[in-house]
Formats: C-alpha cells, structure tokens, sequence
C-alpha cells in the first residue's frame, strides 16, 4: 500500500484518537443516513402505488376499453392486451437473436471477433431507448407509412438482444467443458451437443436471463411513442397502432383530469405486478421443471 | 503428482485390496455380448457447419444493430445537419414555425438535469454501496441489495407518474421555499416554486440512477482483495480509515466507471424526465425554472414534426444524444473491467 | 470385436507449445494398454488425440496418423463419426446433469436420431447391465437425475453410457482418480470383463491400477513416448533407465 505511511493509524502504538473515533462513527452514521435516503422513496413508491392504485382496480378496468373524457369508468384492457401482444412480438424477435448471439459469443466467440460483439453488446445496452424508438421508426413505421405493434415489438426486441446475448453467453460458460466432452465422446456432433446438452444445461439460467431482459422492456414507454403510438380502441394486428399499457400511463398521468389520474395509478400497479409476476411464474416453473438431484 | 507413497508394483505379484480375482461373482459384471451398432450411416458435417454459421450470423447481427442504429439516425439528420451544420448545436432557437432549429437549450437542459442528478445520486450511492459491503451484518446484505437494486426494475413511466403527483408537490411545499431562503442568494434557487422544472427533473434522476451506481460500486468493492483490507487495519486503522485508504482508494477507477455509467443513463433517460421537467425551451439560471432535455424533445415533438427538416433536426438530437451515450458508456465500461477484469457489470440490465 | 490402434509420428501441439513428440505405438484389439507417467507428460494429450478430442481445444492441433482398425482417424473421416467407434470415460464422471439415468445412457443413441424406444429400452438395459450399476439403478431410472448418483455409480454410468453406443474402443482418461478404493476396484474388475470385447485404452498415475488391468504399458516423459512393451517387461525388467526409475519410484 502505497499511502501507508501517510495513514495516520501508522504513527504508533498510541491508543485510537478521539478525532478519529469520532471520524469513524460520523462516518457510519452517514452511510445509514443514505441508505435510508434512499430506501426512503423506494417505500414511498411502493407505498403510493397500492394506496393509489387498489381502489381503481376493478373488474371494469381489467375488462374494459377506455371512456372518453368526463365519462366516468372505463379501463385499459385493450392496453393490457397491447402491451402483451407487443411484448409477443419483441420477444419472437429478440429471444432467439439473443440466444443465438449468446451460443456464438460462448461456443464460437473465444477470440477477437467475439471481443467486438461483446463490446458492442454492451453498448448497445446504454443507448438511450427513445434513439431506438427512432430507429425503429425509421424501419418500420417509415416503409409501412403508419404506426403499428410490429413497430414497438421491433424497437423492444433491439433493446432484448444484448442484455439476452450477454446473460446466455454467462450462463453457457458456467457449463462445465467436461459434459461438452462427454457428448463429443458419444460421437454426438457440435450443434447437437450445444442445443441439446450445453444450452439444455444452462436452461434455467438462460430463461433468467431472458426474463430479465423482458422485464426491462416490459415497462418502457419512450420506445413505443412513435412506434405502437396508442390506441383507445381494441387491436390486435399487428400493423395497426397498437395501446400499451405504459403509454396509457403516460396520457393518463400528464391529462388534467382527475379520473384518468386514477387510472394511471391503477395501471401503474397493474404494470408493475405483471412484471413482477412474470419474472416469478417462470422462476417457479424453471425450479419444478428440473429433475431431482440435478 | 508423487508415486511415494505407493508400495513397489511388482506384475507377477500384483496383490492389490481390490483384485478382480477375489471378487466375489455376486458382483461381478456380466458384459453383455456386442451387438451390431445401431448408428448407421455416415454423419454430414453440413448441419455443423451451417449451424455454425447462423450462430455467428446472429453474433454479427449485434454489431450489425448498431450498424443500423449509426444508419438510420445519419440519414434522418442529413436534411438538418446541411441546413444548420455546426450551428445547430450552438443556437438556442427552437422554432418550429418558422423552420428555425437550435438543439443548445435541450443540450443545456440535459447536461444540467444529469449534473444535478449526479450530485444528489452519487454521496448516497457511494454511502449505501460501502454500507452494504463494508459495514452492514451479514444477513442484512440481502435484504438491501435486492431493495435497491428493486429500484432499477420500476419503469420509467412508474416514477413519472409517481413524481408527477407526490414528489413535485413536495418540492413545491417544502423544498423550494426552504431553498430559497437559504440559499436563494445563489441565484440557482430563485423565481417562483412551480414544483415542476429542472430540479424536479435532477431529484428523479437521481433516484432512478442510485440502483446503478450503487450496485455497480458494490461489485468494484468487493473485488478489493481482503489484504488490502487487512493491511490498513493491521496498522491500527480505524474502520473508516479502513474503508477509505484500503477500499475506496483501490476501487477509484471503478467507481469512476460507476459513475459515468450512471450519468449515461441519466442523459437518456426520457419519460420520467419528460413528465416533470415542464418542456420549455429556455436556458434560465434558476434550477425552479422549467427547462427541456434532448431525450424530452423527442418523446413530445417527434409524433407531432410534420415538416421533413423539422424532422430531421430531431432526428439529429437522437443522433447527438447517442453518441453522446455511447462514449460515455465506453468509457465507463473500460474503467468498470479494468477493475473487475472483463467480467461484464451484470446488474446494468 | 475390438480393434487394434496403429500410431505413427504422432505429433500434438497447444498453440505454440508442442505436448507430444513423435509417438510411434500399436495397441493390440481386445487387449488393454495402460499410459503411465507423470503430471503432465502427455498422456492424456495423447488419450485424446485418439478420437480427436484434442483438436476441442481452442488452437490445439495435431499431425502425425492414427488408424483405428480399417479407419484413419486423421484422413478425412469425420470426428463425429470416429467418435461413435471410439467410446471415452473421463477423469472426473460427467454424467449429464439435467437428464435421468435412462437418458444418460441412451444420449448417445438419442441425440444422433435414433428413436425406435424398444431397441433403446434394450441397450439400455444392456449396458447398464454391463457397467455392474443395473441392481442399483433399475427402480428409478426415469426417476433419477444421473448426477444423483454416488462418483463411483457415475463412472460407471459414463461408462454404461459410452457402451450404448458400441464403439469397438474404449479410451479411459484416469477414470478412477476421483473415487474412493471401493469403487476404484469396481471399476478395474469391470475394465477386466470389458477387455473380452473391446479394446481398451487407460490412462492412469496409478501404477498398481496399471499393473492389475492392463497387457501392455507405454511410459510418457516430457511428451515423448519413453518404452512400450508388456506390462511385466515394463515393472520388472524395463529397458530404457528413465522408466526404471519412474516404476521404482525414483521421480514423478
């Protein structure tokens, strides 16, 4: 250590100063202090979204489409029902370009070409999801001259891939080379044994990592304003504007009427259930699915 | 690998504990006679190949994203980059009537909004991470990583609404009019306390940004080997000095990482922002005064740009504020592995 | 039957560094042959550059010709195919982790496209009956995943496992350094039953093991074969000086 000899704790055997015990404790009671600053609004959050967000929560909500403005009642299926259907797409796209990206960048990648995939993976991860809105726009909406669910589902699926491609890669590698080579050792060919066995394996990391990834995307709204744009009404093709959930949210929240407030609290606790509920269900079922002793 | 140990073998003698001989026949195997092998044919090495191949087609699909992405926004812009160039990014007029387009005051509005979140987000950050790994008992590590790391899974929107309606009016009661009489003289909190504006919109950030940081912090200190640790104490330290001179000191460049990656998703971050920070053009000095982000004009305008050079110079924006981000998140990650040694900063995600 | 292994200027390599060095032997069929030697001198390199194991390895290469029976392992034909003739059991068992007992010895057949169950329900049957883990595993084999067996009873269901495929070789990689005495003797009695019909090939630090199982010894040093010859001939009256001293213990 090189700053050794400017620590004051090295000047003897003198027993520990008041200043610095003094130092020491101020300086754990700061570092509480910010752990509840910031369990501070997290409760607050949680707090505010049941309070507010349970008593909106009916049958009526869950079923219905919205009302127009100044009508009382109405709900947000047809969002709920969109974000699914967007979410379907993004993942039909983004799942298995992940997975696969994953495969290449544990089986194939070992070397400098996979290097560059991983660095781009994950700088891919921190652009900002309203620049992949725009380039979905540029794909999809542009050459179909119309907003649509496709589009939302194609700027989600970008959004899926690297976080997917990263996890797999991980979870793939933690298979150990030795049941590779037990498969190669049955004379079982390299994509066999990498579908069958090695990815086989990893399956419940893999579907972690997959969920992650959805549940990233489940909730983002900036991709979708110029891609799936919003929808009072049913849809469920995929290239006509679509509703999602977190675009009703946002409508809802930034409208000067109290009943739509409502109902955005009430979405809000509806998203954040679903999400948090998908992670789980597929947790659970990753769990019962594997054998005993395994 | 030593044969020491072993007694001498001797072929003619070979009496080991297990010989075969001695084993009794209830356990001895009966091999089964050989049969002709099941597998015929011969194997095509065609599906290995071409597996191989969509494999690293689908490797190369993720550079060929960002390809795409690159594409896309330099084509948008080409219409407003010809028609302002450089100047685009130096005027602050916004004037979509007239065909008149500066991104300054968006560019303003997100350096700020991001700085203001660093300052808040970063001390609290830095104080949970050490808490969790340096200080807190062992059975409540869990607990709080996966509590503020639960602060990373609300979606945007979910804290925009949730500022819109409980922590703006806070800001407006409470906040801003303690504010500005201590410290109004700054000139950085003064004018009328709408609530709604840059600072609201840096209070947000910031918490939105604290799972990152901290989490990715909680990763660079726990790759600090336990000896520097030990080193400093053994000196006598006390546990902050610990902390400061044996932990914090060696993560540095790690923390940095941490903290740039945070500042990349603070200047991108969108709907939250977007909700609170009143979308208003101007450069003002007052924090309390509403502002603009480049990430805003976008979610507000782009649906509503009937005009192709309109467009194009929101396209543009996109186009500055990614690679904006993409620096700044290269940047951090090679700090971030420089420290951890390549192993990817997972909870990003 | 089993068949004979002919080796000729076998040379390995890990990217620049070279791990085997001219290895010249013949295996006899239905016989087994121990690789004795230390750490590191190449004898599991060179287990493994029998059925094309080795080239797995990222940059690892080989030159030099093997043919196993009538097939040059290097002319051409393809390692998976080789593979089917050629059976391997690892140092550390590898059963694999998410299948039953059942599937563990049928992966061979049934991740290469064979689906007719009686036949599998058959071979399964067979080789396990072979590998001595039949009376153990008979009641759950559905039930049971294979890695929640003892080490012992997952050595020999990697080796039930690789007779499904019914190679004509079996190549053995220290089976048995991560088991206990018990199972060890298990494992060589069945290694004695298995020599009847296949030829074997083991590699093993242990020279005792080498001297109960096997006819023939080849002793690696540094990557080169050192001597090959019987078993006898090698512990009792080896010709070369650097294998006198390794079987009596002098180094290694």
């Amino acid at each position: 250590m090189a700053n050794a000899n400017s620590n004051p704790a090295a000047a003897g055997v003198t027993p520990i100063g008041l200043r610095r015990r003094i130092t020491d404790h101020v300086m754990t009671g700061l570092a509480v202090l910010t752990v509840i600053l910031v369990l501070l609004p997290l409760i607050a959050i949680f707090g505010y979204l049941v309070y507010k967000g349970i008593g909106s929560i009916n049958l009526a909500f869950l079923t219905q489409t919205p009302k127009p403005v100044g009508e009382a009642g109405g709900g947000m299926a047809n969002a709920i029902v969109g974000s699914m259907l967007i979410l379907a797409i993004a993942s039909l796209l983004g799942v298995p370009l992940g997975i696969g990206a994953g495969i290449f960048l544990s089986e194939y990648g070992r070397n400098r070409y996979g290097d560059i995939v991983r660095f781009v993976s994950d700088v891919l991860n921190g652009v900002p999801s309203i620049v992949i809105g725009i380039v979905a726009y540029g794909l999809v909406v542009m050459r179909q001259k119309h907003f649509s669910a496709l589009a939302g589902g194609v700027a989600l699926a970008i959004m899926m891939v690297p976080t997917i491609a990263r996890t797999t890669e991980q979870m793939l590698l933690l298979v150990p080379q030795a049941i590779r080579e037990a498969a190669y050792g049955l004379g079982v060919s390299r994509w066999r044994t990498t579908l069958s066995i090695t990815l086989r394996t990893a399956t419940s990391g893999v579907i972690t990592g997959v969920m992650l990834a959805f549940a990233r995307v489940a909730g983002e709204t900036a991709p979708l304003l110029f891609t799936a744009f919003g929808n009072q009404f049913w849809n469920l093709k995929p290239n006509q504007p679509t509703a999602a959930l977190s675009l009703q949210i946002f409508t809802y929240a930034i409208s000067p009427f109290d009943e739509w407030h409502r109902q955005a609290w009430a979405g809000a606790l509806v998203l954040i259930i679903l999400i948090v509920g998908a992670v789980a269900a597929v947790r659970i079922a990753v769990r019962h699915g594997t054998l005993a002793g395994a | 690998m030593s044969n020491q140990a072993l007694p001498r073998p001797r072929f003619n003698a070979p009496e080991p504990e297990h010989g075969p001989s001695e084993r009794g026949s209830k356990v001895a195997p009966k091999v089964e006679p050989r049969t002709a092998p099941l597998l015929q044919g011969k194997v095509s090495e065609i599906p290995d190949a071409f597996f191989a191949a969509a494999m690293r087609l689908c490797g190369f699909a993720v550079v060929a994203l960002l390809g795409l992405i690159v594409y896309q926004l330099v084509i948008g812009s080409h219409l407003s980059w010809h028609a302002f160039g450089w100047k685009f990014f130096g005027q602050s007029d916004w004037n979509p009537v007239e065909d008149q387009y500066g991104a300054l005051p968006f560019i303003y509005g997100t350096i700020i909004s991001s700085i203001l979140a660093l300052i808040i987000a970063v001390p609290l950050s830095l104080g949970v991470a050490v808490f969790i790994t340096e200080m807190c008992p062992v059975t409540l590590r869990g607990i709080l990583s996966f509590l503020t790391e639960l602060l990373a899974a609300i979606p945007s929107v979910v804290y925009g609404l949730w500022a819109i309606f409980i922590l703006v009016p806070v800001l407006r009661q409470y906040v801003q009019p303690f504010l500005a009489t201590t410290l109004g003289w700054t000139t950085l909190f003064s004018g009328p306390p709408y609530g709604i504006g840059m600072l609201a919109a840096g209070v947000i950030l910031a918490i939105m940004i604290i799972p990152i940081i901290s989490s990715i912090t909680r990763e660079v200190l726990t790759v600090v080997p336990q000896h520097q640790r030990e080193g400093v104490l053994a000196l006598g330290a006390t546990r902050w000095e610990m902390i400061r001179l044996g932990v914090l000191r060696n993560a540095r460049a790690g923390i940095v990482g941490a903290i740039i990656l945070g500042l990349g998703r603070a200047l991108g971050e969108t709907m939250a922002v977007t909700m609170v920070i009143g979308n208003r053009p101007e450069i003002a000095k007052s924090l309390f005064a509403p502002g603009y982000t480049m990430a805003s004009v976008l979610a507000n305008e782009f649906t509503e740009a009937t005009g192709d050079l309109y467009l194009s110079a929101l396209i543009e924006i996109g186009l500055a504020l990614f690679l904006v981000t993409i620096v700044v998140n290269a940047l951090a990650r090679l700090m971030v592995w420089s420290v951890t040694r390549g192993q990817p900063a997972r909870s990003l995600a | 039957m089993g068949v004979g292994i002919n080796v000729e200027h076998l040379n390995a390599f890990y990217g620049k560094t070279q791990a085997l060095f001219d290895v010249n032997i013949a295996v006899a069929a239905n016989h087994a042959t121990a690789l004795i030697g230390p750490s590191g001198c190449g004898k599991s390199t060179f287990i493994r550059c029998l059925n094309r194991m080795h080239e797995t390895i990222p940059e690892a290469r080989v030159e030099g010709a093997v043919r196993i029976g009538d097939l040059g392992v290097y002319n051409g034909t393809s390692a998976t195919q080789l593979r089917r003739r050629v059976g391997m059991v690892f140092q550390k068992p590898n059963p694999f982790p998410t299948m039953s007992i059942y599937d563990n010895v049928a992966a061979g057949l049934k991740l290469n496209g064979f689906r007719k169950r009686k036949q599998l329900d058959e071979i399964v049957h067979k080789s396990l009956h072979s590998s001595a883990l039949w009376d153990e595993v008979k009641d759950h084999l559905h039930k049971k995943s294979g890695a929640s067996l003892s080490g012992g009873q997952q050595q020999r269901l990697c080796i039930a496992r690789a007779l499904a495929v019914q190679p004509e070789v079996l190549l053995m990689d220290e089976p048995c350094s991560a088991l206990d005495p018990i199972s060890t003797g298990k494992i060589e009695e069945l290694i004695f039953q298995l020599k009847e019909q296949y030829t074997i090939v083991i590699v093993t630090h242990n020279m005792q093991q080498a001297a109960r199982v096997a006819e023939f010894t080849g002793f690696f040093l540094l990557g080169k074969m050192i001597e090959f010859d019987k078993t006898e001939k090698i512990f009792t009256n080896p010709s070369d000086k650097r294998t006198e001293d390794y079987v009596t213990g002098r180094f290694g």
